[in-house]
């Protein structure tokens, strides 16, 4: 049995303190009157004006122009600042600390998320050489509950209107807008909240019976624990692969209600995927350098960074083939989400594509190296940050404009939302034996060698 | 120089590691194996270096992929400079994602092309070659191991005999 280390304890109660703390100076020093904005700006913006036309654009209709995509690509629209401009500016400004929470709840929901599929897969697949890291990946889907509320309180709070984030939520701005209007059936607040609410129902049931069914399996007689378990995770892949798609168009992709990518849905799976198993892999690196999983040997860690090195791989295919089609059509309903991207934000875009795609490609490629713990987890580390900077970037450009900046809400987030991560997920591992005793494939993972 | 070479033969993967472990275990050279497939892990258990073959597929890919850059930049944007997308930016960093595809399938290409080119020289594979392997069982269902004799010819035979051979051959060979 696993005991949870108390420096590790007390490390994650700090995190989520001073996280509390960061965001709480953010969410206090955001601007509540359109004067307190400009004084924001006007204190530590001077280039200001070139991207304004296009973070309209990125912002859909909040001033309720109906064609924003056609309009804000002119870049016409900075005729003097006027009212309707300064009140979006503060509705950025306002954005800033709720979108700040928003991204690090979401990458750490989507952390538990990308591993329960992976679990899943193993389960389906009946995978021979995973068993030993089972309860590893059950520690880390536990963080499912709490993650998963927090990202649905957002989500009402968002359709209470204590943000701006979500341009279709305001009734005014659908009125003037017919795409938005046209859209409505779909995204209109009522079934927006039952979607996210049957989603997450789905996810976590799956999550607490498949855990339920692992630790009946142990103390059982016979595998019938375990064919039902793969059972519910056949059928869980379905359920979660057309729930994923539509998470992804309602949670990320709405925030530009008049854009859509028709692989937006592969586009975030890759990114929870990744991130997921590169959790896995540290996690398991971590229980070991503690003398726990003696059974997991190399070849464990070496299956996992291949996993890192492909998805990663993976990812940069789905981005790219997002990115070249939209690039190369050039329509201006379409290329305006890169437009903003490349003008507002190239340090977090271009970084980002350094971190998920050149790092991992050059420093895990060599297989030797898939087998140097340290050098799992200091590629993890950077793998991780880029998928941070990639939910960022997916967030960000529509919620916030040009007003982004990484400070203290941003590193609040994710000192908040890491520290509780790791206490959930090290809290659920003392539950249970961290190697599962029944398991039928267990001796093969034992014994797995490459 | 003909060698007087020991051939014992094999007929099963398993056996076959076992009784390569142990004669080298006793000291002796074997100096080839041939089998109908790829053994995992045969190669360690003989004690041969690790293939360099990964090393080389990296170096073809990096010239493949630099083939892709000069190529596609004289094609496109110097020879016949083209319009690319609607955006006659004539620069090849502004237009290059329109040519990713073709970076990434010369590198893949130049990688996979070369090294098994690599991988024949390397071997001494070449059309109309006369196979080397001393045994026609060795394509079908037998493993054959070929260890050198010197002046051990007894010894040998009571060790290979022991590790499971189901046959055991002396043969002078043309080196």
């Amino acid at each position: 049995m696993y005991t949870f280390s108390n420096r590790l304890k007390i490390g994650s109660f700090i995190a989520m303190g001073l996280g509390v703390i960061f965001l709480a100076i953010g969410f206090l020093s955001a601007p509540s009157t359109v004067e307190e904005a400009k004084a924001i700006v006007a204190a530590h913006d001077d280039g200001h004006g070139g991207g304004h036309g296009q973070e309209a654009v990125s912002h859909g209709g909040d001033q309720g122009h109906g064609e924003s995509a056609a309009h804000g690509a002119e870049a016409s629209h900075d005729e003097g600042h006027d009212a309707s401009h300064d009140e979006h500016l503060l509705h950025q400004l306002q954005n800033k600390p709720w979108a700040a929470l928003y991204v690090a709840a979401f990458f750490f929901f989507m952390i538990a998320l990308g591993v329960l599929a992976f679990y899943a897969i193993q389960r389906a697949a009946q995978a021979g050489w995973s068993p030993l890291l089972f309860r590893v990946m059950e520690g880390i889907t536990s963080y499912l509950v709490p993650g998963g509320i927090v990202v649905f309180v957002i989500l009402v709070l968002s359709v209470m209107h204590m943000n701006h984030m979500f341009v279709w939520m305001d009734a005014d701005v659908v009125a003037h807008d017919e795409l938005l209007q046209g859209k409505a059936g779909y995204l209109n607040p009522t079934f927006f909240l039952v979607r996210a609410a049957i989603f997450l129902g789905g996810w976590i049931f799956y999550r607490e019976y498949s855990r339920k069914l692992s630790l009946a399996q142990d103390e059982s007689d016979d595998d019938s624990n375990f064919i039902k378990n793969f059972r519910w995770s056949a059928g869980f892949l379905v359920f979660y692969l057309v729930t994923e798609s539509m998470m992804s168009w309602d949670w990320i992709m709405s925030l530009d209600p008049h854009w859509f990518s028709t692989l937006f849905g592969w586009y975030v799976f890759a990114s929870m995927f990744v991130s997921g198993i590169t959790v896995i892999a540290m996690v398991t690196i971590y229980l070991k350098s503690k003398g726990y999983l003696e059974q997991v040997n190399n070849s464990h860690i070496h299956d996992l960074a291949k996993f890192m090195f492909g998805i990663s791989i993976f990812w940069t295919y789905l981005w790219f083939a997002q990115f070249m089609l939209i690039w190369y059509a050039n329509i201006p309903e379409e290329v305006t989400y890169y437009v903003a991207r490349f003008q507002d934000f190239k340090l977090p875009f271009f970084a980002m594509l350094a971190m998920n795609f050149v790092f991992p490609l050059l420093v895990l490629m060599n297989s030797d190296y898939k087998r140097v713990n340290w050098f799992v987890i200091m590629a993890g580390i950077v793998v991780l940050a880029g998928h941070y900077l990639d939910i960022f970037n997916m967030v960000m450009p529509a919620t916030v404009g040009d007003q982004w900046y990484i400070g203290l809400p941003e590193i609040g987030g994710i000192l908040f939302f890491g520290g509780l991560f790791v206490y959930w997920v090290f809290n659920t591992l003392t539950k249970a034996p961290l190697q599962p005793k029944r398991n039928p494939f267990i001796e093969e993972s034992r014994h797995f060698h490459y | 120089m003909a060698s007087k070479v020991i051939q014992a033969l094999y007929h099963d993967d398993d056996v076959l590691m076992h009784a390569v472990k142990k004669v080298r275990a006793e000291h002796h050279h074997i100096e080839e194996v041939y089998t109908p497939f790829p053994v995992h892990g045969l190669d360690k258990a003989m004690g041969l270096a690790d293939t360099r073959i990964a090393i080389t597929s990296f170096m073809y890919g990096c010239l493949g992929l630099t083939v892709a850059i000069v190529m596609m930049n004289y094609i496109m944007i110097e020879d016949w400079p083209q319009d690319i997308g609607g955006k006659p930016s004539f620069s090849y960093l502004e237009n290059m994602p329109a040519f990713v595809p073709i970076m990434f399938e010369l590198t893949v290409f130049f990688a996979a092309h070369l090294m098994v080119i690599t991988f024949y020289l390397r071997s001494k594979m070449w059309p109309f070659k006369k196979a080397e392997n001393p045994d026609k069982r060795t394509t079908d269902d037998h493993f054959l191991m070929e260890i050198g004799v010197h002046d051990n010819e007894q010894e040998l035979t009571d060790l290979l005999w022991e590790t499971g051979a189901v046959e055991i051959k002396v043969t002078e060979k043309e080196s």
